[in-house]
């Protein structure tokens, strides 16, 4: 029949040649190209051991920063909660007492500080609202797996930031992250987990 | 024969012919024609110290400074200066200008520069944000940043008796809580001390504001100055869900506004007009005392205006009626059709006249390219 189109192949019956016919060859071809992926460099990552490099820009997790004394900045304002397309974020605000100026930066702070994890969207408009640069999502860690409901709301005690393990974003492109893992790898930076490196 | 049917001043403020009574201040003028077309709302003058109510009250903050373009009909001549206009009495055909003239406009951002020297902007702490009349004029009128380096003068915050507490820091120095403690008080025990830089809102010696209706100086002050104690740092009042409600009360009205968050009353105010203005104020009992909803008869949610931050997050959003921006912007830019043109059926002259046209338009366009 006359071919429509040149996309098909035309099978032919012809005898094989004895090189084809003891398959050898070809089946050293195929060990050939299995065996030479085994030193190539592996597509996948050994997670949750090995973490990727989300980027500098990437919202993880909330924090609620301190400043260099180490006192809280957040000032229960509501702005992050007004803010907030999800509603995820409340709080009750609390005077400052005498005698708690180390603790907390202004006269009124949030006693109560919660988020809502399984309504957050982490879309970061808490953080472009705070007019005190207190909350921040964190571009290094997610918020982790939970199992019960009242591992979602985050109270003060996971989001307040702890001064022995501060949270800073030192690296804003994938070159300079790339080198500050390397160094925290290397032990130069000792007071931060190592993160992997991908 | 005299006449004594009441005379009607003509003005025109901002191009709006307005009809009122001789004694009006413009401010009071541009109010009405609001209160009759309310889309002219922001045409009205901003005021900080003036306080329709309060007798003597206004031409301290310079907020409301408006140009009279033409003085009156007999006397074209425009005033000199821009003029306050809360406390400058209308005059037959006065022409004014406000949000139309551009050096009044810039003229308001310096006076927010002005009220702003010494204001701390502490406004996340500040329990007046959300309904602070700084705050609404220094976002319209202001600019973003500010110019002054030098060191702000601050106070120590003050206890002015068991309800009420004063941030001196804050004060503008509006005067309107000591009008507040002349005409609604029976006592002034507090006033301004000092002059010029000086000048501070206070008690003399540590004296307590001890009256039925002293907690009213709290609604009056357009900033955060005077705050009420048993609401500091409750609750944000954009959280809170403002709720009309009234109780038989001997010493005054009972008309109140409760402020709530939950179930819980955190906050009983005076009922504000559209102006921020009290007109019915409460005494300290209705105040301070009934914070329970049993206290009270609820006739209904207050209104409360789509602009404003209070408004936030109470409605659901398929039932807010938003403003159809292209039938605002048609209604504005609509002109009448000239219909005292008379009407032309001979055929000669509509075709005589049509020439003309053609002409006259092709000299336009010509010398337009020229």
């Amino acid at each position: 029949m006359q071919q429509l189109t040149n996309r098909s192949k035309q099978v032919s019956n012809k005898e094989m040649t004895l090189a084809e016919r003891i398959y050898l060859p070809a089946i050293a071809h195929g060990m050939a190209i299995t065996i030479k992926h085994f030193f190539q460099k592996k597509v996948t990552i050994r997670y949750p051991e090995v973490k990727r490099y989300l980027g500098p820009v990437f919202r993880g997790r909330h924090v609620l920063k301190r400043d260099a004394d180490g006192r809280e900045r957040c000032t229960a304002c509501g702005l992050c909660a007004v803010a907030c397309p999800a509603e995820a974020i409340s709080m009750v605000a609390e005077e400052r007492q005498k005698g708690e100026e180390h603790l907390y930066r202004e006269e009124k702070y949030a006693a109560v500080y919660e988020v809502n994890m399984l309504r957050c969207i982490f879309c970061g408009l808490c953080e472009e609202a705070c007019p005190k640069q207190a909350v921040y999502l964190r571009h290094d860690e997610f918020v982790p797996v939970f199992t019960e409901r009242d591992q979602v709301i985050w109270g003060k005690d996971l989001l307040v930031e702890d001064m022995n393990n501060r949270y800073l974003r030192e690296a804003w492109t994938k070159e300079e992250a790339h080198a500050q893992d390397l160094k925290k790898a290397a032990g130069a930076i000792s007071h931060v987990e190592p993160r992997a490196i991908p | 024969m005299e006449d004594n049917k009441p005379q009607v001043i003509k003005i025109t403020f901002d191009g709006i012919e307005v009809e009122v009574e001789p004694g009006t201040t413009i401010m009071q003028a541009a109010r009405r024609i609001a209160e009759a077309d309310s889309s002219q709302h922001h045409l009205v003058p901003p005021a900080m110290c003036y306080y329709e109510p309060l007798k003597g009250s206004g031409g301290k903050c310079r907020a409301c400074l408006v140009k009279v373009a033409q003085g009156s009909a007999k006397d074209t001549r425009p005033m000199p200066k821009l003029v306050p206009s809360c406390i400058t009495q209308v005059q037959d055909g006065m022409v004014v200008e406000n949000v139309t003239n551009p050096a009044v406009l810039e003229e308001r951002k310096g006076i927010v520069e002005f009220l702003l020297l010494n204001h701390p902007l502490d406004c996340p702490v500040c329990d007046q944000a959300g309904e602070c009349h700084l705050q609404d004029f220094a976002f319209e009128h202001g600019s973003a940043k500010t110019r002054y380096e030098e060191e702000r003068r601050t106070f120590e915050k003050q206890d002015i008796g068991p309800y009420v507490q004063l941030h001196m820091t804050r004060c503008i120095l509006c005067y309107r809580c000591v009008y507040t403690a002349d005409q609604i008080t029976d006592k002034r025990v507090h006033g301004v001390l000092g002059r010029g830089d000086a000048a501070e809102i206070g008690t003399y010696i540590e004296k307590a504001i001890d009256n039925d209706f002293s907690g009213n100086v709290i609604d009056v002050c357009p900033v955060g100055a005077l705050t009420d104690k048993t609401y500091r740092f409750k609750n944000r009042v954009w959280f809170s869900k403002p709720v009309d409600a009234h109780c038989q009360c001997d010493k005054c009205s009972g008309r109140v506004t409760l402020w709530y968050r939950g179930e819980e009353v955190i906050r009983v105010t005076a009922r504000k007009n559209e102006w921020g203005e009290v007109k019915e104020f409460i005494c300290n009992t209705c105040r301070f005392e009934k914070k329970k909803t049993s206290d009270w008869v609820i006739e209904g949610p207050t209104k409360v205006q789509r602009s404003s931050v209070i408004s936030a997050n109470k409605y659901r959003a398929d039932v807010i009626k938003k403003p159809d921006f292209a039938l605002k912007l048609a209604a504005s830019q609509y002109k009448p059709i000239d219909d005292s043109r008379p009407y032309i059926t001979d055929d000669q002259t509509i075709r005589e006249l049509s020439i003309e046209n053609n002409n006259k338009a092709n000299q336009r366009s010509l010398a337009e390219k020229n």
